[in-house]
């Protein structure tokens, strides 16, 4: 078994599907000879040649609409977004094409694909190298919304987005491309399933809904109170779209307080519709408010370092809500 | 393909049952009997043309909402349309979910289109590279309205199969409006053929009135995309002789004289005459012709009126590939 | 340092309270934590402890005066100390509801729902949570015996899951009786027999002065109670029952049916013994019509129950005539809990042919209820009191003596539309009522 990166997990998952099907492609800027500005395409174009890793025009529209095509003609393509921030061009060709394609022709055409975008700051990348935009994604039927936390998950998982027959967001945390690292077996096939939440803690005082970046942080602050006889119990919800509310609500049943942790703005993000479904399908289970830790609501991530650790939500403040649910 | 006698005769059918279905469809709209009718009526000709330079049933076709008559040729029955215009159960389309003439017929390899305009082309591309990267030799044809190629989707859909030599065909059936706004509030170019020189393809500029020039310069094209040497731009020059849409009323933005001329070039029965002028077709063959597509548009509509609504719980679904249910 | 009494925001969703009464003057010297002030919200009615110890040296908002969340009402110092003679500026009332990711993320959240012991339905309790207000429901509970040990005191779940494994509660399987803190309508009439004056319903917020505006159910009342007033001619009899037997048996099959979830309540009784007498006098399960009496094949009898302050509503338990005890105690849990929890169904409140209504449980001994359209009688059932009455008894010589004993007894009247009914079938019927509950067996 070796520990690798996060990243090259998502390396590993390209490479082995583009072995396993030929109609997978990748297709996206930079991707080719540069093998894409985080490396996750790393040598798959001299290994697969330049009809099968793409690198598009700039523009990002294009990366998904032709993508769509692709999918619609039996393609299976792979289209990265260098940035999540840079995903908005492609907003309609998501939502209004690919998200709807299978709903509008009553089930006669379909979207296999996959878009994958790094997301998240923390790496001093400002307003637009920093964005989360997850939520604009969850809120759209037809869409699944995947995000993984550890390079398990990160090859598992996006193995399976690759076979899906719908279109899949992949957001993956950039900060974690290199920073996170686990153990994936080298020997057998890596997959997980799209759906199923994960507990990766157990604990009895509280919940912790996370994911992403956010984490592998909140797994951090749980080690810092658990020292402190705070026994927290931690859930990487992986896949946003579709929702496994049961695992969610078979923690909240056991401890009764719900923390959700997010890098989003607060506002409307992810974490509302947990809050909101846990506040209907829970509410006698709890024994606290139901809480969110996010980011602030303002545009977008400052550059600077102090002002960007003012924004991001990490294990220390993370820690803090913990103790004070806790307390409740 | 060559256009032999009985080619030009299912030409000028497949225009007539275009025309009859899309003046019902009217008749229906001011009935009351449907909610929205967007026509095709003077683009006729231009469709008919290009359809007929395809090989149907193996080339792709990637439509926008004025190409009944593109759709007919492909191998829409009247039934389809009057259906999909009363929005009742059994609909292809997309079983009554969508507005009427968003089309889409997978069997006849017409791809699903949506309402913001030139979503579409990079789907066009996208089924191009698809079909290249397989190393087929398989056209894609897809169709727009001039003021949708000021679109960036158009743009970037076009460039990409400029840049990878797609075999893609992109028709822009100009008909000077979008909606009110005139061709010279969308472009600085004279035609919008013009735009495939800053792309990097060929344009050329097509009268549409004209089905047989249309299919001719169509079927070059066509030569040239399966033949691996790239997409093409053209521009088919047509008339809209009705408003946008049903709730559209272009009494407001353009004189009457306008639409009259367009009348009298009417490329429907230009067709016809064209035919007997050529002994193609005799004028008993085309009282004929007339009186069925009559009968045709009358069977449809009475299917159509008779057919059940979809059911309310089909609204559900499919959202998702695990929910489509067959049958 | 002279320390601001505020109105504090007494839930989410309160804005403003009105200052009901001072426990302090100017001048007086006060502890912290000591009761200052009374307020009244929307929500709830509490003291307010003073915030520190010293003189209460200003009070800015007099009794009666209502004013916005985060209002200084008064000024708590050392003596001789200045403070401003008017209101100070106000302070931004704005209540962080969510803990965001700043810098002060610690006091933020501090700031998050601190639960003061005003909020939930217990002043004394502090706030009750969900979970611990189901667990405690579930196990019959008394919260006053649970230590708490969340912040301010308050229970949490932990504390009383502690207090369940203690095994405090003996049988825990069993549900409790009834909750009369849900103001339940059908509550165990044990309670009526120390007629306890509870609080009178829909008049905590009341203001003279004022017009209340009509709910669409207060209209939907008056219009029915008038229009039955209009078109039958009300008569009324009264009778008394010894309900001795009754409680008897009650007492004997409470927890055998409580085995099957069931609260057997003396309602059950009064609804079976209904069902014989109108089963014995059809006359009575009719409606007038101007064909002739409809005799009506099924026994349909609504319960009339009580929504508080929004009024009444009257579930109808269709086909009576074929329930058991059991199935007519389960019927009636069902119906009135749905009830209160506005869940009934529109065809669950219409076909009635009889109604009973339980005025007893404010009290009453007599009443004389208005017909239910297009009813012929409605039963009234008083509340059930220990009453000395006379007995006979037998003597030593082998033959019955009269002495004193204390029964429980209750006043029943049945109110009847005389269209339909006369004086002497009418008593039939209630004497059958009378009959069936003395010699319940």
């Amino acid at each position: 078994m070796a520990e690798i990166t996060l990243i090259e997990g998502i390396r590993q998952a390209m490479d082995e599907e583009l072995a396993r099907d030929e109609r997978v492609f990748i297709v996206g800027e930079d991707v080719g000879p540069r093998g894409g500005v985080f490396r996750a395409t790393l040598e798959l174009f001299e290994k697969y040649g330049p009809e099968r890793v793409i690198d598009s025009p700039l523009a990002e529209l294009s990366i998904v609409g032709i993508g769509v095509g692709a999918a619609l003609y039996g393609a299976r393509p792979i289209c990265e977004i260098q940035f999540a921030d840079f995903i908005h061009p492609a907003f309609n060709q998501i939502v209004n094409e690919a998200a709807k394609m299978c709903y509008r022709s009553n089930g006669e055409w379909t979207v296999p694909m996959v878009i994958r975008a790094p997301y998240g700051g923390g790496i001093g990348g400002g307003l637009y190298h920093s964005q989360s935009v997850e939520a604009f994604f969850t809120h759209v039927p037809g869409l699944k919304v995947v995000i993984p936390s550890t390079p398990y998950d990160a090859k598992g998982l996006l193995k399976s987005a690759v076979r899906d027959p719908n279109p899949v967001m992949f957001f993956e945390p950039k900060k974690g491309y290199r920073l996170i690292r686990g153990e994936v077996p080298e020997e057998e096939e890596v997959l997980v399933p799209i759906g199923p939440a994960k507990v990766t803690r157990a604990g009895t005082d509280l919940s912790v809904f996370a994911y992403g970046m956010m984490h592998y942080y909140c797994l951090q602050a749980a080690e810092q109170v658990a020292s402190e006889g705070i026994e927290v119990e931690v859930v990487d919800i992986r896949t946003l779209l579709p929702i496994d509310m049961d695992t969610l609500l078979g923690s909240v049943e056991k401890t009764a307080k719900a923390l959700i942790v997010y890098e989003d703005n607060l506002t409307g993000g992810y974490g509302a519709e947990i809050a909101a479904r846990l506040a209907d399908q829970a509410f006698t289970m709890l024994d606290a408010p139901i809480k969110r830790l996010a980011g602030p609501d303002i545009p977008a991530m400052p550059y600077s370092h102090p002002l960007q650790d003012w924004f991001m939500p990490d294990p220390e403040k993370i820690a803090v809500a913990m103790r004070d649910l806790a307390s409740y | 393909m060559a256009l032999n006698k009985k080619l030009l005769k299912e030409m000028y059918a497949t225009m007539l049952l275009a025309r009859r279905l899309d003046e019902r469809a009217w008749i229906l709209h001011r009935q009351g009997k449907i909610a929205f009718h967007i026509s095709g009526i003077g683009h006729e000709a231009a469709q008919v043309g290009a359809a007929f330079a395809l090989e149907r049933g193996k080339d792709w076709v990637v439509p926008y909402y004025r190409d009944l008559a593109l759709m007919l040729a492909f191998g829409y029955s009247p039934r389809d349309f009057m259906l999909g215009l009363m929005g009742k159960k059994g609909e292809p389309t997309s079983g009554a979910r969508q507005m009427p003439s968003h089309w889409s017929l997978r069997t006849a390899n017409i791809v699903s289109h949506s309402s913001p305009v030139a979503t579409q082309t990079p789907h066009a591309s996208g089924i191009g590279l698809a079909i290249k990267l397989g190393g087929e030799d398989k056209v894609v044809l897809t169709s727009i309205g001039e003021g949708s190629t000021s679109q960036g989707e158009w743009y970037e859909g076009v460039n990409w199969a400029a840049i990878h030599k797609l075999p893609v065909i992109f028709l822009v059936e100009n008909n000077v409006y979008a909606i009110s706004v005139r061709q010279d509030q969308q472009m600085a170019v004279k035609q919008v053929a013009d735009k495939a020189k800053g792309l990097g393809l060929p344009g050329e500029s097509v009268d549409g009135l004209d089905a047989i020039k249309v299919h001719d310069v169509v079927a070059a094209a066509v030569d040239r995309a399966r033949s691996g040497q790239g997409p093409t731009l053209i521009e088919l020059k047509v008339s809209r002789m009705t408003p946008h849409s049903s709730d559209d009323d272009d009494r407001t933005y353009r004189p009457r004289e306008e639409v009259e001329a367009m009348k009298a070039l009417d490329p429907v029965p230009a067709f016809a005459a064209l035919l007997l002028k050529q002994n193609t077709i005799t004028q008993k063959d085309l009282d004929t012709l007339e009186a069925e597509i009559k009968e045709q548009v009358e069977e449809a509509v009475d299917h159509a009126e008779s057919a059940p609504y979809p059911d309310v719980s089909e609204a559900a679904y499919p959202v998702y590939v695990e929910d489509i249910r067959h049958g | 340092m002279a320390s601001e009494v505020i109105m504090p925001q007494l839930g989410e969703s309160v804005v403003e309270g009105t200052v009901m009464k001072w426990l302090k003057g100017e001048g007086d010297a006060i502890a912290e934590f000591e009761a200052l002030l009374e307020v009244n919200t929307d929500k709830v009615d509490t003291e307010i402890p003073a915030p520190s110890s010293g003189i209460l040296l200003r009070v800015y908002v007099e009794e009666g005066q209502t004013v916005s969340a985060g209002t200084v009402l008064a000024m708590i110092g050392e003596a001789g100390e200045e403070v401003p003679t008017k209101v100070p500026s106000q302070p931004e009332t704005s209540v962080m509801t969510e803990t965001e990711a700043v810098p002060q993320v610690s006091s933020a959240a501090q700031a998050v729902a601190v639960p003061s012991a005003q909020v939930g339905r217990s002043k004394a309790l502090g706030f009750i949570s969900p979970v611990v207000a189901r667990i405690a429901g579930e196990h019959g509970v008394d919260l006053q015996q649970v230590r708490g040990t969340g912040r301010g005191g308050r229970i949490t779940k932990k504390d009383v899951l502690a207090y369940l494994e203690s095994g405090a509660i003996a049988d825990s399987a069993v549900p409790p009786w009834e909750e009369p803190a849900l103001g339940e309508l059908f509550r165990p009439t044990e309670e009526v027999f120390g007629v306890k004056q509870g609080s009178i319903p829909g008049t905590e917020v009341l203001k003279p002065g004022s017009v209340i505006p009509h709910t669409p159910v207060r209209r939907s009342i008056a219009e029915h109670m008038l229009r039955s007033k209009q078109v039958s001619p009300h008569v009324s009899t009264f009778m008394e029952v010894d309900l001795s037997r009754v409680v008897a048996h009650r007492q004997t099959n409470k927890a055998i049916f409580a085995r099957d979830g069931v609260n057997l309540t003396f309602t059950a009784y009064f609804l079976a013994a209904s069902v014989q007498a109108l089963k014995a006098v059809p006359q009575v399960n009719a409606s007038w019509s101007d064909e002739g009496v409809v005799l009506h094949e099924a026994v349909n009898i609504g319960m009339a129950v009580s929504l508080g302050a929004d009024g009444l509503i009257v579930p109808v338990i269709k086909g009576a005539e074929q329930l058991s005890l059991l199935a007519l105690s389960a019927a009636l849990n069902d119906l009135a809990e749905r009830a209160r929890g506005r869940k009934l169904k529109p065809e669950e409140v219409q076909g009635g042919t009889f109604t009973i209504t339980n005025h007893g449980i404010s009290g009453s001994l007599f009443a004389t209820p208005i017909i239910s359209q297009p009813q012929a009688a409605i039963l009234g059932v008083g509340a059930i009191q220990k009453r000395v009455v006379a007995i006979e008894v037998p003597d030593p010589a082998g033959g019955s003596m009269d002495a004193f004993a204390i029964r429980p007894m209750v006043y029943l009247t049945l109110t009847f539309d005389h269209r339909l009914l006369d004086g002497a079938i009418a008593d039939a019927f209630l004497g059958t009522i009378v009959k069936t509950l003395e010699n319940w067996a």
